[in-house]
């Protein structure tokens, strides 16, 4: 979830309009004190972006600023601002990256200021840093917290109880604390008309990840991947910006596909599909383009990823539901992939593998990331196991630059593509 | 005759082989990869050339009827003489251009007793040149810079004219030496191995004389032999460097899985221990990998380990093994990480522990990090090969024994006598087998 930087990719109407967006939002966010608008730090999973919306408070989602800074080559120097404060190599590297750009000023990616919350709004989804992370920021700032508390599919579904639970927070923590903020009232229709929206743009976000089935892919469901969720996993999800971003690039997507064309990349249309692949684990943000660039190298598409699923899984058929405004908000929160447990991971990964037709698997193991890597071995395994095809695992980090290897990694990289072509010319001389 | 070559571009060393048709082993060459990819490269490939066409010479002795011993004799014989041809053709070159350096400009104020130093620091050299091939010479680097080098500044050293001094020898020798190393000698077998036959028939005595017109004539078959390279592969750290085509470059983990299955066809786990990483793969019963895991963000625990193990202890590291093996103490080094390990052995010796117990415990603590590596990839089957240069150290070898009957119980463990050609081996099969699928295909 990113972009609007420099790097754009390829020169599409959508990426125009999300380009707009983001500038938008920020210089938003830079007049927002000046004109009084409240401002919420909260995180991409379980975000209640639509409830913000509807008492007019602006979203700040501190991972998005850390990864957009990543890819702006800043985050080196704030991660080693955070260090020096005292947090230790092994915390995780969204977290310093965003202490050193709070202790630097908080100028955001775009070179905007950003503004000092009104409310720190925690939802907990599945990463347990997000609690420790905003109990720093607590101390530098003089703001509540709201916090929510997702339970964890830990028997591997959402059940009634937990949807309840969660709907009685909302009710009884969040929207009171909102209030008390903004000096609002809750508005519920005001929520639904922005559930509506979204559930209008989440129709045409299937339609995209989903037309990777198509051969050959007409989207990266990684690398691009990560600028189709950008809208949807943040500020914008319930607008009517949002809405026709995603109209657009179906759209876009749609002709891609009539015209037989692979996805768009930094170096042009893969000219020749040679590898379909599903990848597990959140992006290299440092070096984005560099690992990009080894896939399109080897012509590897990514089919279907985890990562553009911890913002809400909307391929099994979820949608925001207008008609029941905190309910549904509560099952979209549970049922964020980094609320999922490893055997629901597994499964799903296994799913993508067989449903998009894929090669097979890759799982970038990010060094910050506990509650993504705790287990990904094992997941290796047994995707390989059920579905016969080869899994490759290779390591990173999000957003410190000193944990890429880039000999390394494409070594790996190339020994995995070679050892899938090895197996298919096997099987071929076979039958 | 059509040969296939494999080149494997390691951090340390550069490997080539050459294999026949039917996939057999003609020839080896290995070399110090250095900065320069490329010449390690032709080096490499030109000695695996030169070695097959010696392993072709001891074949063609045998059909002979020439008994082993003599055989053996015979062929380390003119091995030595035919280095020591090869030798004379650099020292001859080098003494060319030194000559031709002397013209310069900037010598001219000084030319003349310049030349002279020179001349006789060349005679000298001149003289080395037999003895250091002499039958059970003391070893010394296999590189013609490396012994030109150490000659020349042994005999400048003393040098301290107010006109001509070490400084301004070596200052013409530096300049000598990289034209001499870019220059294109024929260094070839056909070039060089007469005069060594020579030279060996007359220092044999009544041993060779009976023989010496057949020995001759076998001789000049070998060198006239085609070997037709008709398709080379190159794997490697330094793989994108070859100059190879990159449909011609495999990575080093098939090429390490393939090379295994060849040594040992039971193969199902390989374990590869390179000078800067550490490879643990899997594979099936036709040598293609079904998976593998590597270091990539660490390289603690590989060959450079003990590199660094070695000269903090002040030792070489073909010594650290056979040390380690005296070892009757368990001490435990819980370090993974080299410069840690390196401060806990100096501690540990300096608390009075004896040094081959604390390189046992070093050498364990290496293996315990390529177990979890095996481990990630999906364990250890029967039969287990070891590859890599540390195959060769026997303490790593009695490690990884004692390790794999610890966690995974009676396992054969296969280690070849060639297992650092393991990777150029693979690469060449590869060559083989799609200059193959290239020929059926046609069909």
């Amino acid at each position: 979830m990113s972009t609007a930087s420099g790097n754009t990719v390829g020169m599409d109407s959508s990426m125009a309009l999300q380009k707009q967006m983001l500038a938008r939002h920020y210089d938003r966010l830079s007049r927002a004190e000046e004109e009084g608008r409240a401002c919420a730090y909260t995180f991409v999973p379980g975000n209640l972006t639509e409830l913000l919306l509807s008492f007019d408070i602006l979203p700040v989602l501190p991972e998005i600023n850390a990864l957009q800074n990543a890819m702006r080559k800043k985050s080196r120097d704030y991660i080693a601002t955070a260090e020096k404060l005292g947090h230790s190599e092994d915390v995780c590297t969204y977290v310093k990256c965003d202490l050193g750009m709070a202790k630097s000023g908080n100028v955001g990616p775009t070179g905007e200021r950003l503004p000092d919350p009104s409310v720190l709004l925690l939802s907990y989804t599945g990463c347990f840093t997000f609690m420790k992370w905003f109990e720093i920021l607590k101390q530098e700032y003089d703001c509540p917290i709201a916090m929510l508390h997702v339970p964890y599919q830990g028997a591997g579904a959402a059940t009634r109880n937990m949807r309840d639970y969660v709907v009685e927070q909302l009710k009884e923590n969040v929207i009171p604390q909102l209030e008390a903020v903004t000096g609002k009232r809750y508005d519920e229709d005001r929520l639904s008309e922005h559930l509506a929206a979204s559930a209008r743009a989440e129709d045409d976000f299937v339609a995209v990840l989903e037309s990777a089935k198509h051969k050959p892919s007409p989207i990266d469901a990684y690398f691009g991947g990560v600028y189709y969720i950008s809208p949807i996993f943040t500020a914008f999800r319930g607008t009517p910006e949002a809405e026709s971003y995603y109209e657009t690039l179906r759209e876009e997507v749609q002709e891609r596909i009539g015209g037989g064309l692979g996805p768009i990349t930094p170096e042009g249309t893969l000219p020749e599909e040679r590898y379909r692949l599903v990848v597990e684990g959140p992006p290299c943000w440092t070096n984005f383009r560099d690992l990009w660039k080894m896939f399109y190298d080897e012509g590897a598409v990514v089919v279907a990823s985890t990562y553009t699923k911890v913002g809400g899984i909307y391929d099994n058929g979820f949608r925001h539901d207008p008609s029941r405004p905190l309910e549904s908000l509560a099952e979209y929160c549970l049922g964020c992939y980094t609320n999922l447990n490893l055997p629901s991971r597994t499964d799903m990964i296994v799913k993508y593998v067989e449903d998009y037709d894929a090669d097979g698997f890759l799982v970038n193991s990010v060094k910050s990331c506990n509650s993504f890597s705790a287990g990904q071995l094992l997941i290796l395994r047994q995707v390989e196991e059920r579905t016969g095809r080869p899994g490759g695992f290779f390591e990173s980090d999000l957003v410190d630059p000193r944990y890429f290897s880039g000999a390394n990694v494409k070594n790996r990289l190339e020994s995995y593509f070679q050892m899938v072509e090895q197996k298919r010319s096997a099987v071929r001389s076979l039958s | 005759m059509r040969c296939f070559v494999g080149v494997d571009l390691g951090s340390t060393t550069t490997k080539a082989v050459v294999l026949d048709e039917d996939e057999r082993l003609l020839g080896r060459g290995i070399t110090n990869s250095r900065s320069n990819y490329d010449v390690a490269c032709a080096v490499a490939r030109t000695e695996a050339f030169i070695n097959a066409r010696f392993g072709l010479f001891a074949g063609r002795l045998a059909e002979a009827g020439l008994e082993k011993e003599e055989r053996g004799a015979l062929t380390e014989a003119l091995g030595r003489q035919f280095r020591r041809e090869q030798h004379t053709v650099q020292q001859r070159a080098l003494a060319g251009v030194m000559r031709g350096e002397l013209e310069r400009d900037k010598y001219a104020a000084v030319r003349a007793p310049l030349e002279e130093r020179l001349e006789t620091i060349l005679d000298g050299m001149n003289e080395d040149i037999p003895p250091m091939f002499e039958a059970g010479a003391p070893e010394r680097s296999d590189f013609f810079r490396d012994t030109a080098t150490s000659g020349f500044m042994r005999r400048a050293e003393g040098i301290r004219g107010k006109q001509v001094n070490f400084d301004l020898l070596m200052s013409v020798f530096d300049r000598a030496i990289l034209q001499v190393e870019n220059q294109e000698l024929d260094l070839s077998f056909s070039a060089n191995v007469r005069p060594a036959l020579d030279r060996v028939l007359a220092g044999g005595g009544e041993r060779w004389r009976s023989k010496a017109s057949h020995l001759a004539s076998v001789t000049d078959e070998v060198a006239a032999l085609d070997l037709d390279e008709v398709n080379a592969v190159g794997t490697g750290y330094g793989r994108s460097k070859l100059p190879f085509r990159q449909d011609q470059i495999r990575s080093e983990i098939l090429c390490h899985g393939l090379g295994a299955h060849w040594m040992f066809p039971k193969t199902a786990t390989v374990l590869d221990i390179g000078g800067q990483d550490t490879k643990a793969i899997q594979v099936d019963n036709a040598g293609i990998v079904t998976s593998f895991q590597m270091n990539d963000r660490c390289a603690a625990g590989c060959g450079r380990y003990l590199g660094y193990i070695a000269d903090e202890m002040n030792l070489g590291v073909h010594e650290l093994g056979p040390l380690a093996q005296k070892s009757c103490r368990n001490i435990k080094i819980s370090s993974t990480c080299t410069v840690f390990a390196g401060a806990e052995l100096r501690d540990r010796l300096t608390l009075g522990d004896k040094r081959e117990d604390v390189l046992a415990g070093l050498h364990r603590a290496m293996m315990l990090r390529a177990m979890s590596l095996l481990a990630r990839s999906g364990g250890i089957e029967d039969e287990f090969t070891f590859t890599g240069g540390v195959a060769k150290n026997p303490a790593a070898v009695d490690a990884l024994h004692r390790l794999v009957d610890e966690n995974y119980g009676d396992r054969t463990i296969n280690i070849s006598p060639d297992s650092i050609y393991t990777g150029s081996i693979g690469a060449a099969l590869f060559a083989r087998r799609d200059e193959g699928g290239a020929e059926s295909e046609a069909a």
